[in-house]
């Protein structure tokens, strides 16, 4: 069995993250993290004629970009993994329908882009793929509309609600041992859902925090570790709230987290003054973040051992109206320099 | 022109102090505002007909019609003049008819509103 | 979960609210004076506006004073389509909260704003039938109360 512990999957190939594209929207450009990205589309429509087009070919430009700086072609890559927030995933799936290749749609609300590279590397590692494509995306506009109200509405945003990214992330996972990879991964946890019934939908990272902790103490656990043992640790987007409440969950727990080195993909994108509230979110906040940033880190030596942890908030409009509590969900990768 | 003045002073403070209770609503409660502006139509039509909102009315001006509770006491006191004039049948056609304006002029205006502009993105 | 009638053990009840208390303490909280004071001011301006048009009817356009307070709201609605339209509204409801939302400009937002919205899933199923999705619930319950008034005033005029 290629497992240890409990719930952790050991991959002995340990497969190589070939590359990786972050295609961000404007207000993402003009954040710290503004130059880490591959693009920064200042069109909110991106040539589109609506968001949902628009979101698509985000995701479609950030695979196709990531494609080619592994130095694939499309015929190439076996399979491509992804998902977004849409209602039937269909940024995803028109997406990949330029890429003739076989789909397999994911739905893991904003932990989507940890979910299709668990998966990759699972595949990979298996031999059943040679290279594979991980995808993710969200769009302010296509998210607000259907989980929210209309952009005209004059609404307020409570202090804990997060503002949903505009981008898309993409990364190629491959089992060739290549020179320019950027890192592999040695590890996957995947997340179990974990509801402490929260019911407000403006409070996501609350819902998700108890998720996270789930995760990262059974990845630790299992793979006999410790917090200090990583470089970084990345969550997806707690935001602020989250990411205060995962501090507290993990002390709780006896395995605390140096602030220092635990990051918030939500907190890293958006500086203060940009107004976003409790932080981003979105598949899109922690995909831009991993493929631009992370990736940056790594290809310049900043970072040798990492934990990508992207979480997801799993309610639906419906789910929210008829008064659910919000099932939370985490998985983690951990990524090594590529030696 | 005092009394002008006088009257957009009322206005102004009848009209601030409604939706401030409503805020407060907003902040301290886990109301959405869909509810509560339900509310405050089901408050307007229900403080109209026991007679506590025609005063109000008389005394702040617009603001008193303004606020939501406004198009409550529109419905009903529409619907008692109807019930006057038609009996029962006017429960059916006077909320509307009194208010028919304001709706429509919503309906119309959004439809040409939606026609001629496109939505704007965030910043 | 599924078992309506199964409340959770008591431990587990424990940790949840135990959970619900540190979100609570760690949550920011929206400021209430600031809030209130600029609901107030809002919500103020927009009425003392609609007084503008009742003042202007009832002393120069000869109206009465029941069609001066129809104009003042049609005025207002009218102005609300405008302001949602070049993309300013979504920002006073920002700032103003119930300020702007509890006037019949909220009323004249809340249509204007999803028609927009939806104009790109047509005429009919987009525009047409989005209209009504925010400010609906106000009309069903309104027109409801107000024909259950009026049964009542039949029988029982007070």
């Amino acid at each position: 069995m290629k497992r240890i512990g409990r719930h952790t999957i050991l991959l002995p190939n340990r497969p190589c993250i070939l590359s990786g594209a972050a295609i961000a929207g404007k207000k993402e450009g003009e954040g710290p993290l503004g130059s880490s990205f591959d693009q920064i589309i200042g069109d909110d429509l991106f040539g589109e004629e609506t968001w949902e087009k628009a979101e698509s070919r985000f995701q479609y430009t950030a695979a196709d970009l990531a494609i080619r700086k592994a130095g694939l072609t499309h015929e190439q890559i076996d399979a491509a993994l992804g998902g977004d927030l849409l209602d039937q995933i269909m940024a995803a799936s028109l997406a990949v329908r330029e890429l003739h290749t076989p789909f397999i749609g994911l739905y893991g609300a904003c932990s989507t882009m940890a979910e299709s590279l668990c998966l990759a590397a699972m595949l990979v590692d298996g031999g059943y793929l040679h290279n594979a494509v991980c995808t993710a995306s969200s769009h302010f506009c296509t998210a607000e509309r259907q989980y929210r109200f209309p952009l005209e509405y004059g609404s307020q945003r409570p202090p804990t609600a997060q503002w949903t990214v505009t981008g898309a992330g993409s990364a190629v996972v491959s089992l060739q041992a290549h020179s320019s990879a950027i890192c592999r991964c040695t590890h996957v946890t995947l997340g179990q859902i974990v509801d402490m019934a929260v019911k407000d939908a403006n409070n996501m990272g609350a819902a998700m925090a108890p998720a996270a902790a789930d995760t990262l103490h059974r990845h630790l656990t299992d793979t006999g570790r410790t917090p200090t043992d990583y470089d970084l640790i990345i969550t997806g987007d707690l935001g602020r709230v989250g990411h205060d409440l995962l501090l507290m969950l993990m002390q709780e727990r006896g395995m605390p987290l140096d602030p220092s080195r635990y990051i918030d993909c939500g907190l890293e994108l958006f500086s203060p003054e940009q107004d976003v509230h409790a932080g981003g979110s979105g598949c899109g906040c922690s995909a831009v973040t991993l493929c631009g940033h992370i990736f940056e880190q790594f290809r310049q030596g900043k970072l040798h051992r990492a934990l990508f942890m992207a979480t997801g908030a799993l309610l639906s409009p419906t789910s929210s109206q008829q008064g659910d509590t919000i099932p939370g969900i985490a998985h983690a990768i951990a990524l090594e320099a590529a030696p | 022109m005092i009394s002008l003045l006088f009257n957009l002073l009322k206005a102004f403070v009848i009209g601030g102090s409604i939706c401030a209770v409503g805020e407060a609503l907003v902040l301290k409660t886990k109301l959405t505002p869909a509810r509560i502006l339900v509310g405050y139509i089901l408050l307007g039509v229900l403080l109209s007909a026991v007679g506590l909102y025609g005063p109000l009315v008389e005394f702040a001006g617009a603001g008193a019609t303004i606020p939501l509770t406004g198009f409550g006491h529109a419905l009903t006191t529409g619907v008692k003049r109807a019930v006057q004039e038609i009996g029962l049948l006017g429960a059916f056609t006077g909320g509307l008819t009194s208010t028919a304006a304001g709706i429509a002029a919503a309906v119309f205006f959004g439809a040409l509103t939606a026609l001629l502009f496109k939505p704007h993105p965030k910043e | 979960m599924f078992d309506k009638k199964a409340k959770p053990g008591a431990a587990r009840q424990r940790q949840l609210d135990r959970y619900a208390q540190l979100v609570d303490r760690l949550s920011p909280r929206s400021r209430l004076g600031q809030g209130l004071l600029r609901a107030f001011l809002c919500g103020g301006t927009i009425c003392a506006i609609g007084q503008v048009f009742l003042e202007l009817g009832q002393r120069y356009l000869d109206m009465t004073v029941a069609t001066s307070i129809t104009f003042g709201s049609m005025m207002i609605v009218f102005m609300t389509a405008v302001l949602t339209g070049v993309g300013v509204f979504d920002k006073i409801g920002q700032y103003g909260g119930a300020g702007a939302f509890v006037p019949i400009s909220g009323f004249a937002n809340a249509m204007v704003s999803p028609a927009m919205e939806f104009r790109r899933e047509g005429l009919v199923l987009g525009l047409g039938a989005k209209l009504f999705t925010i400010a609906g619930p106000v009309l069903v319950w309104g027109i409801s109360a107000s024909v259950i008034v009026g049964i009542l005033y039949t029988f029982f005029p007070w």
